[in-house]
């Protein structure tokens, strides 16, 4: 039962959200998809221990991947999804031969650079990309059965779907020999490597699988919005999805979850009254965060108890 | 001819900027061993100060100028004190986010206090004229920032290699507890080091104003740049980030004018390459 409770919460709280705010489900859905990619840098960073803030590299190599098959191919969503996950599996994986071998701050600055480098590279192809004015396209119904509507009730319906299945994959990953061995990785790499498991080769795999679930994150958000801009490869993306993780909690999935809803609503509702009172706010909540609850909120609890956080 | 001229002296120009900019960051982030997201804050500080107080206050340029360094200082000593001291002992990632955070702060305090609009610094007479070099003019403000940089490189090489300072700044980084032990008082060494890292930040956003221009959100802007110059240069090494600044500065500059769509991307494809064969920076000890 106690296992249940937060998949039961999880699906409460998304009910809740079609139920509630019937209006503006472009909010909740924008949610959804943010959460998808937040998990993927959990996958990353909370298990595998990669120091990444250039994970919007793989967002925007998924998005405008999924984009421009849907212009120049096939406009089906799911499909879009799959071209979304390879695209963003397949720049994980090459920048991750490279970048897996860097450590610490080096690997920090590569990953920022990886995404600085694509985000130039789309707005140099115009012609394919739009450049600076995005890319806007028409999907056509998820399966050939349900059209995109106005309101976006389909959008948010089968961001939810995806959502659960990535949720699902990643914790079975969790729990997998593969997981654990990440979870290891983190914990110490020359102990990893002295019990015979392949650090490098493991590092690789973990970067790579993020960078799918990330393509996936990014082919769905050009999916419901019907347009992919640059800024799917920016800087801002990475560490804001960065800040939720942290908010929520490093390693845990509810953690990343927890964060993303937190942050994504106070930004809604705090930044429309007031920008720069927003970016103060959340200032002194990551730092409150860092200093005083380094395992984020999804620790609290253990933390109140007297618990020792972990 | 002429051509490869005007991009050396352009590209030296450009670099000295990138350079008057990243080195403050190279104090706190190559020296002390902080990963000092906030540096484009300490410059934010700067660039604010001297437009209040030469557009608010009427001031000169220089008295603007040492007003925004002694401000910032003044600024960043108490945050050495209150956040930066805790965060030393920090892994990257929390070092990063800790001072993202701080960033966060500062921006919407500058543009609580100035606005979000561009900060000018207006230049004096001397500075804003333009020198005939005989095949070309250069404004004399580039020159300036050139003689500056140049002076700034060669101050801190005194400072760090020629002085008791210097020796016992390199002692606390390289083993605080051993130099304390030795009687060093580790905690003052710090707080000076980060305060000439604030003070050189300062000095970087009001010369560097010309290229990379202030407002509130120039700290999220350019922060990716200062990383790239001192991560290429190096770890402990100001004179790594002298010469990737440089060098950065350079390869820029003669992509602008040969390949114009190429420019940023040779900029981004150098710093991979360098940290992909190199990860420790041109100059950097393996730590």
């Amino acid at each position: 039962m106690k296992r249940a409770l937060p998949f039961i919460l999880l699906l409460a709280g998304t009910a809740a959200m079609y139920l509630l705010m019937p209006y503006n489900l472009a909010f909740a859905t924008r949610i959804l998809v943010m959460g998808i990619f937040v998990l993927s840098i959990d996958l990353v960073l909370g298990f595998a221990g990669i120091a990444t803030l250039g994970q919007a590299a793989m967002y925007g190599a998924g998005a405008y991947a999924a984009a421009l098959f849907a212009a120049h191919a096939w406009a089906e969503p799911v499909a879009g999804l799959a071209v979304g996950a390879a695209a963003g599996a397949v720049v994980a994986l090459l920048s991750g031969l490279v970048l897996m071998r860097a450590s610490g701050l080096t690997l920090i600055m590569l990953t920022i650079a990886v995404a600085a480098l694509l985000a130039e590279t789309a707005n140099r192809a115009r012609d394919l990309t739009g450049g600076a004015d995005g890319l806007r396209v028409a999907f056509g119904p998820v399966l050939g059965l349900w059209e995109f509507d106005f309101i976006g009730q389909t959008g948010f319906c089968y961001a939810a779907a995806v959502g659960a299945c990535v949720l699902g994959l990643l914790a079975l990953v969790a729990r997998s020999p593969f997981g654990l061995s990440l979870r290891g990785l983190q914990s110490s790499p020359a102990r990893m490597a002295a019990i015979g498991a392949p650090v490098y080769p493991r590092r690789v795999a973990a970067y790579t699988l993020g960078g799918a679930i990330a393509g996936i994150a990014g082919a769905l958000s050009a999916q419901v919005a019907g347009l992919v801009s640059l800024e799917t490869f920016s800087f801002t993306l990475s560490a804001e999805a960065l800040v939720m993780l942290i908010l929520g909690g490093t390693g845990r999935l509810w953690g990343a979850l927890l964060g993303t809803v937190l942050f994504m609503f106070a930004h809604h509702y705090a930044a429309a009254a007031d920008p720069f009172n927003w970016l103060f706010a959340i200032g002194a909540l990551v730092m409150v965060v860092v200093f005083v609850l380094p395992g984020g909120l999804l620790s609290l609890p253990g933390a109140l108890k007297g618990g020792r956080h972990d | 001819m002429t051509l490869l001229l005007n991009i050396a002296l352009d590209g030296i120009a450009y670099g000295m900027i990138l350079f008057l900019v990243a080195v403050g960051l190279s104090v706190t982030m190559g020296l002390m061993r902080v990963v000092n997201l906030a540096h484009g804050g300490f410059a934010l500080m700067g660039g604010a100060l001297a437009h209040w107080a030469g557009a608010d206050l009427g001031l000169g340029f220089w008295p603007a100028l040492a007003c925004a360094i002694l401000g910032t200082v003044a600024l960043a000593l108490p945050l050495e004190r209150l956040v930066y001291r805790r965060i030393y002992g920090f892994g990257e990632l929390q070092q990063v986010l800790a001072t993202i955070g701080l960033t966060f702060i500062v921006i919407a305090a500058v543009n609580r206090w100035q606005g979000s609009a561009l900060l000018p610094v207006p230049l004096p007479e001397t500075l804003s004229r333009t020198v005939d070099l005989g095949f070309r003019t250069l404004p004399a403000h580039r020159i300036a920032v050139i003689l500056c940089g140049l002076g700034v490189i060669l101050g801190l090489w005194l400072l760090l290699d020629r002085t008791r300072f210097g020796i016992r700044l390199r002692a606390a980084v390289d083993n605080r507890a051993i130099a304390s032990a030795h009687g060093i008082v580790t905690d003052r060494i710090y707080m000076a080091t980060f305060g000439l890292g604030a003070a050189l930040a300062a000095l970087g956003g009001v010369l560097g104003a010309e290229l990379l221009p202030v407002d509130a959100y120039y700290p999220l802007r350019y922060m990716v740049l200062f990383l790239m110059v001192v991560a290429v240069g190096g770890m402990g090494s100001v004179t790594g980030s002298f010469a990737a600044a440089l060098g950065l500065g350079i390869t820029e500059t003669a992509a602008r004018y040969l390949v114009p769509d190429m420019a940023t991307f040779a900029f981004y494809g150098i710093v991979i390459l360098v940290l992909a064969l190199r990860p420790q920076g041109l100059m950097g000890r393996i730590a």
